[in-house]
This record gives C-alpha cells, structure tokens and sequence, in this order.
C-alpha cells in the first residue's frame, strides 16, 4: 500500500485516538476497584472545559492538564459520595453524573463557544521522529501522545507487579477478603474513583488543549460512552485498550477525511460509523468471550459494600 | 463517620419513604439555586421566574402539561425495563424512531381520513420504536452484550438516521433548504382538544397510567410480571421464559417511547424535524427513579420534571441563563434521590464503645 496515504492516516488516527484512550484507562481504573461510573461523558466534558478555562487565563498548557484532570476526579467525587457514602445504584448514579456533567460544562462553557487557547503543539522526537514511517505516525506528535506511551506500560505494571495494584484489584474482585486482610475496601474505591477520574479528565483536557484548541458545545461527541465500551472490549487489559482506541481514533479521521475531501455520502451517514463500530466491536468481543465463557469483569464491579450490622 | 454507623433496617421507615423526595428535591433546588447565586442572580426571583414559568398562568401550565406527556411515556417503558433490570437507557432513539416510523406512515397515505390515518401512525410508531429496542434486547439475550452501551450508541444512530431522513429523501423540496419534511396532511395532526392547546394525547397518557396500574396492581398476570422482576429464576415462577419477558418489556418501552415520538412530531410540530429531539428521552431515567418505577407516581414525576423544563425556559428569558442549567438541575435531583434513598434502607445509630457493641451482640 502507498506510505504517503497510509502514515497521515495512521498519525491522525492516534492523534484522535489519545482522548479517547486517556478515558478508557481512567475508566478502567476505577472498574478494576469495583466501581462501575457511567459519569465519563460528563467529566470528560467538565475536565474538558476546565482545561481550556485554565489555558486561556494562565497560557500555561501543564497547568491546564492538571486542572481537566482535578475537575473530572472532582465530579467523579460525586459519584464517590452518592455510591460509596450513601449506598447509590451505580448504574443510576453515572447516568445521573452524565446529565449534570454535560449540563454543567454546556452552561459555563457557553460563553467560550468559538475562542481558542493555546496547548500542546506537535513535538518531533530526535532519532524516533527520524524513522521512516514509524517516526512520521507516532513520533512527530504532542507531549500528551507520548505521555499516553508510558501510562499504558505503567498502568499495566501497577496492577501486575506493585502492591497498591493489588490491593485496588482486591477491593473490586474481593472487598469483604479485602477487609478481612485488615484493607479498607472503602478508602481502595475512592482511591479508584479519583484516580480513574484524574485519567478521564486528561481526556478530556487533550480535546481541548491539543484536538481543537478551541471550544465548542458537546466537545466529546459520544468519546466518554465509547471509553466505557472500550473497558469491555479491552477486558480489562491496558494493552488491548490502546487497540481499541486506536481503532476508534482510525475510525473517526477517516470519516472526517473523507467530509473532507468532499464525498457524496450524506454527513449523518458518515457520523454513524464511530457508533455503529461500537456496537460491532462489542458484538466481536462476545463472540470471543462466548469461546472461554465467564466474564473479565472485575467480580465486585457495581456491587456496593454494605456496612456489617 | 461522625461517630454513627448505618444499619440496615429491618422494615420501612413510615414517615422516610414520604420525606426523602421532597427532602433531596429541596437539596439538589437549593444547590441550583447556589450556582445561580454564585454567577450573580438573585436566587428568589429565580425561583419565582421557575414557578411563574410553570405554574403561573393557564398557558404556562398548558405548556407544562404539553411536555408531561413524552416525558410520561418514554418514562413508564424506562421503568418497565428498570423494573426487570434490564438497564435500558435508549429511550431517546426508540423515541426518534417512533417519530420517524410515524411520519413515513404520515408522509405514504396523506390522503387517508383521521380516524383510519392516525392508528396507522400510532402503528407505525410502535413498531419501529419496539424494533430498534428489540437490538439490544436480542444482543443481551443471545451474546450477553452490554445493553447500557448498546441502548446509548443506538441513541446516537437513531437520531443521525433521523436526521439523514430529513437533510435527505424526506426533506421538503419547499423548505429553503432547511432540514424538514413538508407539513403534515390534516388527517395525520392529532387533533387539538377544543378551546385549549392540549391534544388528545394527553388522555392517552392519563389512560395508559390508569390501565397500566391496574394491570400490574390488580389483576394476576401483572402481579407475576412484577414478582419476576428479579432475574431469570423469579421469572420462571410467572411461567414465562425469561427472555419472551425481556423482549416484551424491552418492545414495550420501544413502542411508549415511539408513542412519545410521533405525539411531539405529529401534535406537536405538524411536521418531521430534528427539533422533535429535546432529550425527553433522559429525563425519562430521572423521573422513573424518582418515581421507584410506579406507574402512577410516574406521572406526577413526570408532571414535576415538564414543569421543571419550562421553568427553566422562562428562567432563559428573565436571567439569561443557558439552556443546559435544566439539565444541571436534573443531574443534582437525581444524584440527591439516589443519596436519600440511603436512608430508607438504613438507619444512622450513635456509634457504641467497642466493648459494649460485643456485649450488645
């Protein structure tokens, strides 16, 4: 096949990929602690939001990542508290995070709609930049990408190989062993709420600081949904995750080029493909798991820890 | 925490169930109220320009009764589902498609008389909503698919396939390019009751929550429907294989919240456009748990929550302010009724000594 069509693909695949990557990886943390947030729509949008707010008035791109991603594990505070304090449906509580997430970032960001802000700019790597097609499609883009390079390992290694991984895992797979073993299974979910929350909002902090540059209403499109049916496509794997958002960020550029280049198809159609690929992706996966049978679900996910009387 | 400890109760709280609505609904109204505060507008004559919007006069309580209506449908089908957990949140495509399978029965036989024309629409309706729900439910049963994700993405595909409708084949060769069908023949507009701005859709609805109580309430069949509401065992004891129970659930719901679609469409604007679209479809999940998914409570939710949304119109023209803050104060309800209901399940003691907590045990 031609490079010069296939590599421009293939970068601007990951590139629309990353956000929605960062969400599944935050997704996934918080559902390896038991805690299913439907809420991700919403605090991508808020951490969104919050990102660009910061950029415009700092001019600082760091410090407005740190704020997407403080914003959303703010709201996922929410989901914390009505699911970890006060016993909550999960289910509910997410959908519920969803309505108040997107309304809240729809309401404060209006006034935004149509500035720009300054963000992350493509950053060629010496030597990896320079390979030949490789170099062009992963190593000339901006710091967030790169920095999606090391957390897929690193998230990885923290729930294979260190302790508080373990301990996270035990509190979504087992919480009364958990508590048993002396753990508070409580005190391991918020630690999964907040830090799955911080990974969403950088999701959404990469739309606004380094995918638009410039706010728009429902900045998120539908990325934050397709994030929670990443989680399942991916089994709760890192690695199967960058395979999933990778395939999504591929799906998106492609329909967005061929808009582009002035196709015949109607728009509608075209929006479509993102969406009707989830549901293809996730009928593919249970066609895969119907081969082993049972679930990679984390075995306490949406299961509450009700007190002991 | 504080120094209490939750326990569970052994049997329900009398005076709680009746006091944790109003409780979380003045909460999550006074958090609303704060933000507005915050940005600097006076949160009593925002209260009042919400009340005054809904209730304030005889056509602002017609227009507030107007939107109870698709809220109260698609609701009641939300409910039904949630009732058999099955976790059902597509409300608003089944509706899309309720309105697109209305307006192609609509848009094929302009010639037809009312009475023969508007049952073929309801038809209509109903079968495309109960279709497009049919994929999810087929999808859970068949291959264990998530239907959460699954009702959400068809959210989106159906209201892009109705816009394709209306951008393409269906557009109007008169509308100036706009995304619209032409205006629907009379025989296919719900007729209007005399003297109001109401149609007869609304009796429909108040005769569907009576029907529908009953049946569940008082006759055998719905008592068993209700009894297997827990899962597949349950259900067997109602002599109904579990999956004919969730496909007729799930149609069900398709086929209300199509109804939902075509009275906006065809009542509503006399025409098909994307405007029909205004996100009844997720309402309908905050009033059915505000409702603890009983049908009658479900209208006065429903009730609550329209008059919430044209409050909050009002609010738009007194203050100025965007129209998501409706949707701010949906989310806070609904967080606020899932936090409430803590206490309808469990009791806050004072925390005892750990010495006496043993003796006590």
């Amino acid at each position: 096949m031609n490079p010069d069509l296939i590599v421009p693909l293939l970068a601007a695949a990951v590139q629309s990929g990353t956000p929605v990557l960062f969400a599944t990886l935050g997704e996934m943390f918080t559902e390896k602690a038991g805690v299913l947030n439907l809420g991700v729509e919403g605090m991508m949008l808020c951490g969104a939001l919050a990102a660009f707010v910061t950029s415009l008035y700092t001019g600082s791109p760091v410090l407005a990542l740190a704020a997407g991603g403080l914003a959303a594990a703010l709201v996922g505070a929410l989901h914390g508290m009505v699911c970890l304090v006060f016993l909550g449906n999960q289910v509910v509580s997410g959908l519920a995070l969803t309505i108040l997430g997107t309304g809240l970032a729809d309401a404060l960001g209006t006034p935004l709609v149509g500035r720009t802000a300054p963000g992350f700019g493509p950053l060629r790597l010496p030597v990896l930049g320079d390979l030949p097609v490789l170099g062009p499609a992963f190593f000339q883009q901006d710091a967030l990408v790169y920095l999606s390079y090391l957390l897929v390992p690193a998230f990885w290694f923290f729930f294979a190989r260190t302790r508080p991984g373990l301990r996270l895992t035990a509190a979504g797979e087992y919480p009364a062993a958990a508590a048993a073993a002396g753990l508070d299974p409580i005190a391991l979910r918020w630690a999964g709420v907040l830090g799955g929350g911080f990974l969403v909002g950088l999701g959404g902090a990469y739309l606004s600081l380094a995918y638009t540059h410039l706010w728009t209403s429902n900045l998120t499109a539908g990325r934050g949904w397709i994030a929670v049916a990443l989680v399942i496509f991916a089994a709760w794997r890192p690695g199967r995750a960058v395979a999933g958002a990778w395939l999504f960020g591929g799906i998106m550029a492609f329909q967005l080029r061929l808009q582009a280049a002035g196709t015949t198809l109607p728009s509608s159609l075209l929006l479509m493909l993102p969406y009707a690929t989830t549901v293809l992706v996730l009928v593919v996966a249970a066609l895969r798991r119907g081969a082993s049978r049972g679930s990679d679900a984390p075995e306490a996910l949406s299961v509450n820890i009700e007190p002991e009387d | 925490m504080f120094g209490l400890t939750a326990h569970k109760r052994t049997e329900p709280p009398g005076w709680g169930s009746v006091c944790i609505f109003p409780a979380a609904l003045t909460l999550a109204l006074g958090l609303g109220l704060g933000l507005m505060a915050a940005t600097g507008r006076p949160p009593a004559a925002v209260l009042g320009s919400i009340l005054s919007g809904a209730f304030g006069s005889w056509r602002a309580l017609e227009e507030t009764l107007l939107k109870t209506a698709p809220i109260f449908l698609c609701s009641l089908g939300v409910a039904a589902t949630f009732r058999i957990k099955v976790w059902n949140i597509g409300a608003e495509g089944q509706y899309a498609l309720g309105a697109v399978g209305g307006a192609a029965a609509a848009l094929a036989f302009p010639g037809l008389p009312a009475p023969v024309l508007l049952p073929l629409m309801f038809a209509g309706a109903a079968l495309a909503g109960a279709l497009w729900a049919a994929i999810p439910a087929l999808l859970r049963l068949r291959l264990a698919v998530n239907e959460i994700i699954t009702t959400l993405m068809l959210n989106y595909l159906g209201i892009l396939f109705l816009d394709w409708l209306v951008y393409g084949p269906w557009k109007d060769p008169a509308s100036h390019g706009f995304p619209m069908t032409a205006l629907f023949a009379p025989g296919a507009v719900i007729p209007r009751i005399p003297g109001t701005r109401l149609h007869w859709g609304l009796p429909l609805c108040a005769a569907l929550a009576l029907g529908l109580w009953f049946f569940l309430s008082r006759t055998r069949l719905g008592f068993e429907l209700k009894a297997s509401g827990e899962g597949r065992r349950t259900a067997t004891y109602a002599r109904m294989p579990y999956d004919a129970l969730v496909l007729l659930v799930m149609g069900l719901c398709g086929a209300l919240a199509g109804w939902a679609g075509l009275i906006e469409t065809s009542a509503g604007l006399g025409r098909l456009q994307p405007t029909v679209m205004a996100g009844y479809g997720f309402t309908a999940i905050v009033v059915a748990w505000l409702a603890r998914l009983r049908p009658l409570a479900i209208a006065l939710a429903a009730f609550l929550l329209a008059a919430l949304r044209v409050g909050v119109e009002n609010l738009m023209l007194d203050f100025s302010v965007p129209a998501a803050f409706g949707r701010i104060l949906e989310g806070l309800i609904l967080l606020c009724v899932l936090a409430g209901q803590f206490f309808a399940t469990f009791s806050l003691r004072r925390a005892k000594a750990p010495g006496t907590a043993r003796e006590a045990a």
